[in-house]
């Protein structure tokens, strides 16, 4: 294909990729913001005011952060790990196969379209946040790439977990038994200062909490571990989550017998 | 020369559960033909054109299409090949004219030059009113013409269709024939077909190749394979039902329903000779039609051989064992 060819093969597929979550927004952008919404009045107004500061902040400023990070990562896992194995499912995963577009298109199509959703809900906890509290982002570069990249990395988690899957319950196996406990104990509403020594160690294996911790320090400047290994670790993460789902895509791995 | 549309050198399939699809067949598509690939099921047809499609992958053997080896730019192959599945492969909850137009979007197609296609293939196909629907409300053979008019949005050369009118209504059907055979007259688009309505393959097809147990049984023209057919089977409609066999000197006859006989009119005996027997025992007919359409019988008698043939072969490995 020549380059404006792949270019517009790769429009048409995050383009179709939008177009498919936006037209049932019901079920993939308007629940995250409800649920976060009840994350503020609850934990942020109603609990946090009791539990007074944290790392210097007020407990909502704190958690406002880790909240948008969780709906990225889970949105942007959720709609690629859903989207493509619907594409499986349904056999219409076919037409791309048949199509002389590279498969690193393919990837990479599917992958920007689970960041749209992800940045997109993304987007909408951030005005929902903005009627619990006002929001000030002190390194908005590092705030905008480490999302980006989040939601990037994730996607890409989600497209191995659709090329894997057999049945729709092993989609949502992974969302459910590692990316929500690992979101929840991933700093989201605790400083792991707050922990003892053997519970930090533990936790610093959790790869969430360096998102959360660098996107928590683009927005209060503050954050518990080192910002340039975090990012470093994103970046590293991607390259080999991408290489090995574009093998598995070469192999035919999933969706060629 | 030019070279063939498809062709196929020593394909071998084995699947990971040991099962040998292919055995090393060869096979060439002329370009503009319109070929026929018969057999029955788990004959190896979908299998041959999964690998020829990039859906199966291949154990061993050469595929080219248009002389351009799948092996060495599979993706400028793809620019020739529009592909109808057996079975529906679109998402159902997308819109019909979304449908064709991310299709032409996979080829690279601009959307400049894939609206004015989409509409020229959608009203072709009857769909143009339908194009604002959702997929799944298509009736079945709505579906159909979906995927042809999606396989077509790039004008391939060489066109793939995998049983394209199951499930389809006679009338509806014809109509399908139709535009086939018009793509292929007109655009000079090379057809391969798959179907189990070999009155679909006698009808429209030039080239055969019949394929039984992952092997190439014959590859000649439809009009050869019929010089070929040994017997015919009649059915005769009696003016008076019979009360017992009649006997008709050289011919075989079977009662099918007392005012009905079949009779088995092998090649060289006369038709005369046989309304003259029937004359003589004082029948009379009142209608005269082929049981089955002739290439079926052939079809059928030649998987009946190979599977015996694959029986004997079974057994004879067996009593080595």
């Amino acid at each position: 294909m020549t380059a404006t060819q792949t270019a517009i093969a790769l429009w048409t597929l995050v383009l179709k990729e939008i177009k498919r979550f936006t037209r049932i927004w019901p079920q993939t952008l308007l629940p995250p913001s409800i649920t976060m919404s009840m994350y503020f009045i609850i934990f942020g107004s109603l609990i946090g005011s009791r539990i007074g500061e944290m790392d210097g902040f007020t407990y909502m400023d704190f958690i406002v952060p880790g909240l948008i990070m969780m709906a990225v990562i889970t949105n942007s896992y959720s709609n690629v790990a859903s989207s493509f194995f619907s594409n499986k499912f349904q056999r219409s995963v076919e037409e791309m196969m048949v199509s002389p577009m590279p498969n690193w298109v393919i990837l990479t199509g599917f992958v920007l379209g689970g960041m749209a959703r992800g940045l997109g809900v993304g987007l909408i906890v951030t005005l929902v946040s903005l009627f619990f509290t006002r929001l000030n982002v002190a390194h908005p570069l590092l705030t905008v790439g480490v999302v980006v990249l989040t939601a990037a990395l994730f996607s890409i988690g989600g497209f191995i977990n659709a090329l894997l899957a057999n049945k729709f319950d092993d989609v949502s196996i992974v969302p459910t038994f590692v990316l929500t406990p690992l979101t929840y104990l991933g700093g989201v509403f605790y400083s792991i200062t707050l922990l003892p020594p053997l519970w930090q160690g533990v936790s610093l294996l959790n790869p969430i909490l360096y998102m959360v911790n660098v996107f928590r320090h683009g927005f209060l400047g503050v954050s518990d571990i080192p910002v340039g290994w975090a990012l470093a670790a994103i970046l590293t993460f991607i390259v080999i989550l991408y290489s090995i789902a574009l093998w598995m895509l070469e192999r035919g791995k999933g969706i060629r017998s | 020369m030019a070279e063939p549309a498809l062709s196929i050198r020593g394909l071998t399939k084995v699947y990971g559960n040991g099962f040998h699809a292919l055995k090393g067949i060869d096979l060439d598509v002329a370009q503009g033909d319109f070929f026929a690939l018969l057999g029955p099921n788990g004959a190896g047809k979908s299998t041959t054109l999964g690998v020829v499609c990039s859906l199966v992958q291949k154990t061993a053997g050469k595929v080219e299409i248009f002389g351009i080896d799948i092996d060495r730019d599979f993706a400028r192959a793809k620019y020739h090949l529009g592909v109808v599945p057996q079975e529906f492969n679109f998402n159902q909850f997308e819109k019909v004219i979304d449908i064709v137009l991310a299709q032409a979007g996979y080829y690279g197609m601009p959307r400049r030059e894939a609206l004015p296609r989409a509409e020229q293939l959608l009203t072709d196909l009857g769909l143009w009113d339908k194009r604002n629907g959702s997929a799944r409300m298509l009736s079945g053979g709505m579906k159909r013409r979906l995927m042809i008019a999606r396989a077509l949005m790039h004008r391939p050369r060489l066109l793939i269709l995998d049983e394209p009118t199951a499930g389809v209504d006679i009338e509806l059907r014809r109509s399908m024939w139709e535009y086939m055979r018009r793509i292929n007259r007109e655009e000079g688009t090379t057809i391969i077909l798959t179907t189990h309505y070999l009155e679909e393959a006698e009808s429209l097809c030039r080239q055969v190749a019949i394929i039984d147990h992952g092997n190439i049984v014959r590859n000649t023209s439809v009009r050869e394979l019929l010089a070929e057919l040994d017997t015919e089977t009649f059915l005769l409609d009696l003016a008076r039902p019979v009360e017992t066999l009649p006997h008709l000197a050289g011919f075989e006859v079977s009662r099918v329903e007392p005012a009905q006989l079949a009779v088995m009119v092998h090649r060289g005996q006369r038709l005369n000779d046989l309304f003259a027997a029937l004359s003589k025992e004082g029948i009379q007919v009142v209608s005269m039609r082929n049981r089955a359409n002739r290439l079926e019988e052939m079809f059928v008698s030649m998987v009946e051989q190979g599977s015996d043939s694959a029986e004997r072969e079974a057994s004879s490995l067996e009593a080595r064992a």
